[in-house]
């Protein structure tokens, strides 16, 4: 037998050392514990037959999707929304635990549908539940960046992957400050979705559809290839990806709407860095969901916060949720906002770290690496870390500054309750207060214990 | 007066061999009577409760224990230093800009290959030797307290992918001259060895080194894999390994002897080799390992040489052997041989058995317990003869003489040390004898012999 030419050594060192004296190229693992009393669950799930070839076919569903952009249209027309019916960020929740951004957003949205004049008045609507009803967004097959509250009137960008016909959904993006997804509700906020709802929505579609039936649809994830290796990780950075669909639609925009409201709507679209947000984040839903219910798969399909609970979804354990209380952001104020004002972690917009890119594509955007309060070093190591508890290196979307590899793609259970290590989100902060909102932008991590949770269900289920 | 702090840190985590370098570290630092800092496994605060330390009530193996005493005038914060000079890793300078280590075993596969040697403990071992077997790699799990359930699925696993896991509880293996483990120098030659003991493979290889006979490789498969649970799985995978190499002339399985439908199992996958294939068994009324060595040697027509014996002990006041021993085959060997010829009641100690290594490191490395025995042993005139083993190899302690001779010199009564090595190994075995003889010690090669003459000895002089 060959002696081996390289031993990957885990545990006591001085058995890496006898080795490596002997002139053999030795990697020492640096192992710690893996979180409290999950040894036994871990070996279990380990040891299902299953889990290996089913982690392989969950990774290789999710990177062979491409999402191109195929449609805009109402919510009420795409997914059958009916009036009083609220679709919102994250797992179920009740108006009795929702948090106030996410309060604020739904008597807005109440308001916008016409269920009430005045949004203070929503408040005892939603207390007596008469005729209102709230339902995830992932339930439905979309996704909301912060509060995510979608209405019947409110239009959607749908996203298709052309070889299944599989449809993800995505409200329009507002834009920043007082917005309805951070919990304002003030007359400008509704003001701005009417606008949305009247003129934006329309042309949007009529552009949409016209390059959709001249040169094929909007390919939304070979503009997050690109964006990626332009400064945008795609969750609080969206400025190349915004400025890439401007160029697909702005032609159709212009020869296809009234002159006025193309060049309003260009504006809007142009000065709103996070438009693409909404498309980036669907594209992410879309290529997840490939990769949901394969039995023994270990990998996590979807983060999403509420505001209040933080959820994750994993591909072997169907549509259950697993949740723990979100957790407030470490980062930066806006203007005399403190840590006192912000609102617990919220909205699905964590589906772009679940798909590998937002705060796990750090080291590709260092524009912003302080804007959530980091250096380029630290950007560089989480994405490297985050390729700790990842299964794939997305072949597609790579990373110029680590020599183009790609990003760490396909969060595993097993190896985050192995390591320890948390994954890391760039996310925006909401006022707790309905009707302030955004405060501010920083990272956060899920809270720990929602993944030994997941891990206890797929080891009863491999039993 | 002597003052005690115990102090919990939650969180932290070091392996054992590296927690026995703090606590000396910080035992050499003056006005410190006494330091141990240990995870707080069940063991380790039975031995803190022995030294007379308050291990608080609720700690768990999770917890990391920093105890020191100190002598009047001692200071505490030059001790805590230490020990926190000690935890902090050490990093080149140029190793500081690098990537952060690898986490897990599968991300430091995930580039490219490699044999992996785990030795993490044993509740998680398992999941580190599947991340080698996932990558396609070969395994050797050096980790004890591995359920057998988990051993079965693994080595299922490795045989429906055409891979060899070598253990767990695997303490010696040498893969194409590489010692990985506890494994002895060796030079390269005809025989191949398919272990299921650790101890007993090293004494193969140290017997064969003496008459000439070089080893190529020495496969472990873990004291378990002949047993009707696991079947011989890996026995019969690396057998085919050595099968396949031409350099191999003869192979030799060491092992307890096997259940017997896997004995079965075991010699008609023989039956199907090119190359011949020897068994060693130890048990009651099989030849022991020296027998065993000789009979390999008839077989190769390599003259069978003198095992030899450094230094001379006599009989003292008679009585029934100590056995303390670090290998567990060396132990169960000289056990058999001892009660073979004297029905008295000896006693004998393996140090290395899993009720003495949970959160420890293993004797070998780490020779604190048996050395207090020893010395007690060695002063008690009821002991008839005290037989101890000591193993040299990559992987062991750099000097065990030194710290055994004082006890040795001290003895009371008559002691017969096997020293288990061969002259390649790093500790210098001839050295390691010398000191050893000139403490008085009886010095043997052959395990058996000495047991043989451990009992001659306890007889006494009346």
């Amino acid at each position: 037998m060959r002696a081996p030419d390289r031993v990957v050594a885990v545990g006591a060192d001085l058995l890496a050392e006898a080795v490596a004296g002997q002139a053999v190229e030795v990697e020492r693992v640096d192992w710690r514990p893996p979180m409290a009393a999950t040894e036994a669950d871990l070996a279990t799930v380990a040891a299902d037959p299953r889990r290996h070839d089913a982690n392989r076919q969950a990774v290789e569903a999710m990177l062979a999707v491409t999402a191109h952009l195929v449609d805009v249209a109402p919510a009420s027309e795409l997914l059958g929304l009916e009036r009083g019916q609220f679709l919102h960020a994250g797992p179920p929740i009740g108006w009795d635990r929702a948090p106030g951004p996410l309060r604020g957003a739904l008597m807005g949205g109440a308001a916008l549908e016409g269920l009430v004049d005045d949004p203070e008045d929503a408040v005892r609507l939603f207390e007596s539940g008469d005729g209102v009803s709230l339902e995830p967004c992932h339930h439905r097959g979309a996704v909301g960046p912060m509060a995510g509250v979608v209405t019947p009137s409110m239009w959607m960008f749908v996203l298709e992957d052309l070889a299944s016909g599989r449809r993800t959904y995505c409200s329009l993006n507002e834009g920043l400050g007082k917005v309805l997804r951070y919990g304002a509700y003030g007359p400008e906020v509704l003001e701005r979705l009417r606008w949305m709802g009247d003129v934006l929505g329309p042309l949007l579609q009529t552009a949409v559809r016209a390059v959709r039936d001249d040169t094929g649809p909007v390919d939304v994830t070979g503009i997050l290839t690109q964006m990626l290796q332009m400064g945008d990780e795609a969750h609080n950075r969206n400025r190349a990806g915004t400025l890439m669909l401007l160029r697909d639609l702005a032609p159709a925009l212009v020869s296809h709407g009234d002159r006025s409201q193309a060049a309003e709507a260009l504006r809007f679209i142009g000065g709103n860095d996070h438009f693409f947000l909404n498309l980036a984040m669907p594209a992410c839903k879309l290529a997840l969901d490939a990769g949901r219910d394969i039995p023994g798969s270990t990998m996590v399909v979807a983060m999403a916060r509420n505001g209040t609970d933080f959820g994750i979804q994993v591909s072997g354990t169907g549509d259950e949720w697993f949740t723990g209380p979100a957790q407030l952001a470490d980062g930066l104020f806006l203007g005399d906002f403190g840590p006192d004002d912000a609102n617990p972690d919220i909205g699905d917009s964590a589906i772009t770290e679940t798909a590998g890119i937002g705060g796990f594509a750090m080291a590709t955007a260092p524009a912003i690496v302080r804007f959530v309060g980091g250096t380029v070093p630290d950007a560089l190591a989480t994405t490297r870390r985050m390729g700790e508890i990842t299964l794939a290196a997305n072949p597609r979307w790579s990373v110029p500054v680590l020599d183009f590899t790609g990003v760490p793609t396909g969060i595993d259970v097993t190896r985050v309750c192995r390591t320890g290590i948390l994954p890391q989100i760039n996310t925006g902060m909401a006022g707790k207060q309905a009707g302030v909102g955004q405060v501010g932008a920083g990272l956060v991590t899920p809270p720990a214990e929602i993944f030994p949770k997941a891990l206890a269900r797929l080891a009863a289920l491999a039993r | 007066m002597s003052t005690d702090h115990v102090t919990i840190r939650t969180g932290a985590y070091a392996d054992s061999v590296a927690l026995l370098q703090v606590s000396r570290d910080v035992q050499r630092v003056p006005g410190v009577a006494t330091a141990q800092v240990a995870m707080a496994t069940p063991l380790n605060v039975e031995v803190l409760t022995g030294l007379g330390f308050a291990v608080p009530p609720g700690t768990t193996p999770n917890d990391l224990v920093v105890a020191i005493r100190l002598e009047d005038g001692g200071d505490l914060d030059q001790a805590i230093a230490a020990v926190d000079v000690g935890l902090t890793p050490t990093r080149s300078a140029g190793a500081a800009r690098e990537a952060e280590p690898r986490r897990t075993t599968g991300s430091a596969l995930a580039d490219s290959p490699g044999l992996v040697l785990v030795s993490v403990p044993g509740a998680s071992a398992f999941v580190e030797a599947m991340d080698a077997l996932d990558a396609g790699c070969d395994v050797m799990v050096f980790s004890d307290n591995v359920p057998v359930a988990q051993e079965v699925s693994l080595k299922r696993t490795a045989a429906e992918r055409g891979l060899l896991v070598m253990g767990p509880d695997c303490g010696t293996a040498v893969v194409g001259g590489v010692g990985l483990g506890f494994a002895n120098a060796t030079v390269p030659g005809p025989v191949g060895i398919v272990a299921a003991s650790g101890t007993g493979c090293q004494q193969v290889l140290a017997l064969l080194d003496h008459a000439g006979v070089g080893v190529t490789s020495a496969l472990g498969v873990g004291g378990r894999d002949l047993s009707a649970d696991v079947g011989g799985t890996s026995t019969i995978e690396a057998l085919r390994r050595l099968d396949a190499d031409d350099t191999v002339e003869l192979v030799l399985v060491v092992s307890k002897p096997p259940a017997p439908e896997v004995a079965a199992r075991i010699e008609e996958f023989a039956a199907t080799l090119a190359t011949p294939v020897e068994l060693a068994l130890l048990g009651p009324g099989q030849p022991d390992l020296t027998e065993a060595v000789e009979r390999i040697l008839a077989g190769l027509d390599v003259q069978v040489p003198d095992w030899p014996v450094v230094g001379h002990a006599e009989p003292g006041g008679g009585g029934p052997v100590r056995g303390l021993f670090v290998g567990g085959t060396t132990c169960q060997e000289a056990q058999l041989v001892v009660e073979s010829l004297d029905p008295r009641d000896h006693t004998f100690v393996d140090f290395g058995d899993d009720a003495y290594t949970q959160g420890r490191a293993h004797p070998m490395i780490d020779p604190t317990l048996r050395l207090e025995e020893v010395r007690r042993a060695a002063s008690d005139p009821g002991t008839g003869a005290l037989l101890l083993d000591v193993v040299l190899g990559h992987g062991a302690e750099p000097d065990p003489a030194a710290l055994l001779a004082p006890a040795i010199t001290d003895a009371a009564v008559p002691v017969v040390v096997t020293v288990v090595g061969t002259r390649l190994d790093p500790q210098d075995r001839d050295r390691q004898v010398r000191v050893l003889a000139e403490a008085g010690a009886e010095v043997h090669l052959s395990n058996a012999a000495a047991a043989r003459r451990a009992v001659e000895l306890a007889r006494g002089t009346r």
